[in-house]
């Protein structure tokens, strides 16, 4: 009984989803809290700093089991909504002429599936926009440069391109290639020199509306539509976790006088500051660019 | 008191339905709402019209029979009652009541605001009970103390009527509320521990095999429950599972 | 003509019972399995009789006519069940229930049969508790008992106001196990509508599909009436709106004799009627009385005042008012019998006392004990000069704890907040203890027929006591009739299945297929309750409370004028073939307008006054209940002769060897 319990029963599909859920919860925590970063322009050493992190977030095999993970829960939570909706829809096939029910539940509550999607939606742009573009897509990835004025034995201030790397920076010269996108060649002696940094932070900051050309980003035109749509998204998501949150809590069984207080307050504490972090981010960027 | 009522008619399970709209006049305050329906239905008596058919039987909240979704709630807007204590007083003068059947794929109408709940006594045929015989040849009743705060929790998810109120109220005609008031009552008293694992299984396959939906968490069954039967139960029931499921 | 034997077994009072049972034949468990049992009713009689019966081993038929067997109306008991365990250690034994029993029904009922319920009833506490059902235990673990009318002893197991209805679950539960199990196979919307006699022993039923209209054959070797009271003969009583008497009155019909059917109880703690429009009245558990106190002012000009809303209940000081059972019984006080209860409430109303519009309401008051407990609360709680306010609103939680349900629903329906200002009270039809006639062993003059629980007249005499229904009603259904039904099927072993073809069948099917066209094909104009409210308001006036020669011969007549008019202008709409209640309340109300009738001639002709049938003819000069044992120390049993208004007058003559009869007397 208990395998096919463990996927068919209804009880089952419900833990499930508050596992998936909770998972994803503290996903968002270090998502946010290593991202948070970029809603401060600190300019060249807050670049510095991200590309960093996001290398180190691309290479850690920890961060990569945690990562495949968290894809995996995103499917599960999705396909299980989806399977758990139909169910759902199935068992009232007609509904009220009338139905009343703001008098007995929030409207978050109800409406999960719906903020669901809308969520799916955001993720899948999400990841076009970004994850498609930094590690899929087979352009090549503006790799992090450092400019420099160097002034020269004449005097004249010269402009000098620099990769950063993880040793040493190395001069853009037409010596060096790009192999496998970050790796750093000698041309001649076709020898991987160093590491570089694709340079994240910029594409971000291009992407919220600022002009990174320079980098290899230009300004993204309709910056003004995507930050809205972040923002909004991110509502979208506060009203997911002011039920989400605690709901998890509930279907997994912990339900106790002592603690439903602690858990509801923290769960609308998170719905509210989770998303907030995360849309601070786009606006300050698009907002800085004014 | 002057009301417009909206009733579902349907006149047997096969059959269409529509909602109906009746006027009636002279209404008391004092009237229970199917007081007010017993007048609608002489008149309709009286006009050689079929009266509106509906589920009730004590009167007194107690038996569970009643069930009618008034005005978009389960047992209309009052708390803690079922419909046959909810009072015209509750009303205006003037109002339009809708009135409707209890709405759920494992509640097929059978007349008008008659639905088969049936399914509810399958799910307890599957395990909502302790396999005791009944020929009293027991332990003495006072044998196995039990604490005043089990005893007492035990009570309130045993309080359930079975009226379907929280399937009907909850988005996704969930029956997990009824369930769990049942497997609660058992797993909090020591007599009801020894087939814990096995009741709490059998009567979540049974209720997943009768069509009801999942509970989503929503709370609407709690507040529209007529017995005030707490989420604490679902909860409940959801460890229990999770513990049988882990050492089945 | 047959004559009543009601084999009580040989012995002294305390062995009869486990002697019988020692003696009574069984069956063998291979041979249960071949006989088939139908179960009228799935209340505490009926759904225990059939858990019991499945478990040993009997294919069981269970019908109810609710949608679900959980809902019969022993749901709504509240206030608790007797068992004489002695757990209080207050003196309580077998024997004192037993006399209590006896002694609170007037000595009108048949000490064998008290006894056996007396002996079983601290099973049932156990059978329950292993069950499940969550009863009110104190804090170290054991169970808690309150006191309840007309006894001196806290006996009376409880779960908050609602012990009928986890009873009820408790039975169901046993139900539902054996209806998972393929033993009982149950008819949910299903009534029975005539008994199957072949060849002079009760052999199946025909019911109908309250869904489909369909009329059905079912046959068995034995059926169990558990089907509850007659109380809806006055039209607003506490019963259910669909308690009815058509299964005992059709079996009845068929031969079974009708015992005491005069024998009523009015509760008197009830929600007084607010208007004509009211179709049910709801009880407030007698256990209110344990801390209520019972008053009417005692100035007249108080009441005018009161009932114009010029004056508040909490206005009238104390000596101005008349706790009128604390002045007449000084000893039991508010916790006198009901039937004593009642009446007094009648005689204040009558008098002119009553509280509300209509007069007839008296006030249940809880300030003092809201008071009491507050103080007492106060000091377990070491709280130095408390405030007024603070003692009751102490006090006022704990009446919460014990009846806050009682006081929920008083407040919803009242819409009056009963914390704050006393209730209005007013008795109301409740119980019937009459019932068909049943011997020892619980079967009727039908051979094969047994009968259980209220549906029965066997052991509350001409007045129940409180919490003794629920205790009946399992009594009968888990450790009665499981045992004696065997004696008799141990005959049928060889029988084989019963078939439904047999002309018997046929013929009986026929002619409930043919009342009901006569009934549905009178077209006439007016709707069922028409009927049933006039029933109920004769029945009410003459044959209510209080009943003289006058008031019942003009209720006699009445009632025949009642009946014709009703064959003759019922209006049914809709069809046979469907779901259909119109039609369900009139072949009910048919069965009352015959039963009202049988009450009348039953109370003409018992000119004593005993429990809670009260001939005026027949009351000491203080105005208290006269009995008449030499001339009225029998049962009544009424024979059906084919004319509703002629029956014939049986007698089962009462023997009272172990208690002696004397004037019952709660002063």
């Amino acid at each position: 009984m208990s395998k096919s319990a463990l996927l068919k029963s209804s009880l089952a599909k419900k833990y499930w989803m508050a596992l998936t859920g909770l998972f994803l919860c503290t996903f968002l925590v270090g998502h946010l809290l290593g991202n948070l970063q970029l809603a401060f322009d600190a300019g060249e050493d807050g670049r510095k700093a991200f590309n960093e992190y996001a290398y180190f977030m691309a290479h850690n095999p920890m961060i990569k089991i945690l990562s495949y993970l968290t894809y995996i829960s995103i499917l599960f939570h999705t396909i299980d909504g989806i399977l758990l909706t139909i169910k759902n829809k199935k068992s009232r096939p007609i509904g009220y002429a009338k139905n009343n029910a703001n008098a007995n539940s929030s409207s978050s509550s109800r409406n999960m599936a719906l903020l669901g999607s809308l969520i799916l939606i955001f993720i899948v742009t999400h990841m076009a926009n970004f994850w498609y573009k930094a590690k899929i897509s087979s352009e090549s990835f503006p790799l992090h440069i450092i400019k420099i004025d160097v002034k020269d034995q004449m005097g004249q201030s010269q402009n000098i391109d620099l990769y950063h790397t993880k040793t040493s920076p190395i001069p853009k010269t037409d010596d060096i290639v790009v192999k496998n996108k970050t790796e750093l060649y000698d041309k001649m002696a076709n020898v991987k020199i160093a590491e570089g940094y694709k340079d994240l932070h910029s594409l971000v900051f291009a992407f919220f509306g600022q002009d990174k050309s320079k980098y290899g980003f230009p300004k993204n035109e309709q910056a003004l539509f995507y930050t809205l749509f972040y923002v909004l998204s991110m509502c979208v998501l506060c009203f997911h976790l002011w039920h989400g949150f605690a709901s998890a809590f509930q279907t997994v069984g912990v339900n106790h006088s002592s603690y439903n207080t602690i858990i509801k307050s923290t769960g609308k504490l998170f719905a509210i500051l989770i998303p907030l972090g995360f849309a601070i981010i786009p606006l300050m960027i698009f907002l800085n660019q004014i | 008191m002057k009301l417009t009522l909206k009733i579902w008619r349907q006149k047997g399970p096969e059959e269409k339905g529509k909602i109906v709209t009746y006027p009636i006049d002279n209404i008391d305050g004092d009237m229970s709402f199917l007081e007010m329906m017993d007048v609608l239905n002489v008149e309709l008596v009286k006009k050689g019209e079929s009266p509106v058919a509906f589920d009730h039987d004590c009167r007194e909240g107690i038996c569970g029979s009643c069930s009618m979704y008034i005005d978009g709630e389960a047992h209309g807007p009052d708390r803690g009652v079922t419909t046959c204590q909810l009072h015209m007083r509750k009303f205006k003068d003037g109002d339009t009541i809708y009135i409707e059947p209890w709405r759920a794929k494992a509640f097929p109408i059978i007349k008008d605001l008659v639905v088969d709940r049936s399914s509810f006594d399958r799910i307890m045929n599957a395990g909502g009970y302790i396999s005791v015989n009944t020929s009293g040849n027991t332990i003495d009743a006072n044998a196995t103390p039990i604490p005043k705060e089990d005893a007492d929790k035990a009570f309130e998810a045993a309080t359930c009527i079975g009226c379907g109120a929280c399937v009907a109220s909850c988005k996704n005609a969930s029956a997990m509320l009824f369930v769990s008031a049942k497997v609660s009552q058992l797993a909090l008293l020591p007599q009801g521990q020894v087939e814990a694992k096995d009741r709490v299984l059998k009567m979540v396959e049974a209720m997943d095999e009768e069509g009801f939906g999942n509970c989503t968490n929503t709370g609407a069954c709690e507040v529209e429950c007529p017995k005030g039967i707490s989420l604490e139960n679902i909860a409940r029931m959801n460890r229990e599972y999770l513990k049988a499921m882990v050492k089945k | 003509m047959p004559i009543l034997n009601s084999k009580i077994p040989e012995g002294s009072i305390d062995k009869k019972w486990s002697n019988h049972k020692s003696k009574i034949r069984l069956v063998n468990p291979a041979n249960k399995r071949l006989i088939d049992v139908i179960v009228v009713g799935s209340g505490l009689a009926g759904g225990a009789a059939s858990a019991s019966l499945a478990e040993l081993g009997y294919n069981v038929k269970t019908f109810c006519f609710q949608d679900s067997p959980r809902r019969a109306h022993s749901i709504a008991a509240q206030g608790g069940i007797n068992a004489a365990k002695n757990y209080q250690g207050d003196g309580d034994s077998v024997y004192r229930l037993f006399y209590d029993t006896i002694k609170g029904g007037d000595y009108r009922s048949r000490e064998a049969n008290v006894h056996r319920l007396a002996e079983v009833s601290a099973n049932i506490i156990d059978q329950c508790v292993a069950q499940g059902v969550p009863f009110a235990r104190e804090y170290g673990g054991l169970l808690d008992n309150r006191s309840f009318g007309g006894v001196l002893v806290s006996r009376t197991f409880y779960a908050k106001g609602q012990t009928g209805q986890q009873l009820l679950l408790g039975a169901y539960s046993a139900m539902s196990r054996q209806i998972g199990k393929g033993k009982i196979k149950m008819y949910s919307r299903h009534e029975m509508l005539d008994l199957v006699i072949v060849d002079g022993k009760a052999r199946g039923i025909i019911a109908r599909n309250l869904v489909t209209g369909e009329i059905q054959k079912h046959s068995a070797h034995a059926v169990v009436l558990g089907s509850g009271g007659y109380g809806n003969v006055f039209f607003l009583s506490t019963n259910a709106m669909g308690s009815n008497v058509t299964a005992a009155w059709k079996t009845h019909i068929k031969g079974a004799f009708f015992s005491n059917p005069c024998f009523t109880q009015i509760h008197p703690t009830c929600i007084p009627v607010s208007g004509d429009h009211q179709s049910k009245l709801t009880l407030m558990s007698e256990s209110l009385r344990n801390d209520g106190r019972i008053w009417v002012p005692k100035n007249m000009e108080d009441v005018l005042a009161i009932r114009e809303g010029k004056l508040k209940p909490t206005e009238i000081s104390a000596e101005n008012r008349d706790y009128y059972l604390e002045r007449r019984y000084p000893s039991f006080g508010n916790l006198v019998p009901r039937d004593v209860a009642s009446r007094a409430a009648k005689e204040r109303c009558d008098a002119g006392y009553g509280v509300n519009k209509t007069g007839e309401a008296v006030y249940l008051d809880f300030a003092s004990a809201i008071e009491r407990y507050g103080k007492e609360k106060a000091q377990v709680l070491n709280i130095d000069n408390p405030s007024e306010e603070e003692i009751l609103s102490l006090g006022r939680k704990v009446i919460e704890t014990k009846y806050g349900n009682l006081f929920q629903m008083y407040y919803k329906i009242v819409d009056d907040d009963p914390y704050y200002t006393p209730m209005q009270i007013y008795p109301a039809v409740h119980y019937t203890m009459g019932g068909l006639w049943v011997d020892y062993n619980l079967m009727s003059t039908i051979p094969g027929c047994f009968v259980a629980g209220e549906a029965n007249f066997s052991d509350h005499g001409a007045n129940r006591l409180g919490a003794s229904a629920l205790m009946q009603g399992l009594a009968d259904g888990y450790f009665v009739l499981p045992y004696t039904i065997g004696d008799y099927l141990a005959d049928d072993i060889r029988t084989g299945p019963i078939s439904t073809d047999l002309p018997e069948f046929e013929k009986t099917a026929n002619e409930v297929s043919e009342n009901i066209s006569k009934l549905m094909n009178i077209k006439g104009s007016k709707p069922v309750d028409y009927f049933h409210k006039r029933l109920g308001k004769v029945m009410w006036n003459n044959v209510g409370m209080a009943r003289n020669a006058e008031g019942l011969n003009a209720a006699i007549d009445e009632i025949k004028i009642i009946r014709e008019e009703f064959y003759d202008d019922v209006r049914i709409p809709g069809d046979a073939n469907e779901l259909n209640p119109e039609l369900e309340k009139a072949l009910r109300v048919a069965d009352l307008i015959d039963l009202g009738q049988l009450m009348a001639i039953d109370a003409l002709n018992r000119s004593e006054s005993c429990g809670g049938h009260f001939r005026e003819e027949s009351q000491t000069e203080e105005g208290e209940a006269l009995r008449d044992d030499e001339n009225f120390t029998y049962v009544s049993a009424w024979e059906y002769t084919g004319d509703p208004s002629k029956p014939n007058h049986h007698k089962e003559d009462l023997v009272y060897e172990n208690i002696k009869l004397v004037q019952r007397s709660y002063k």
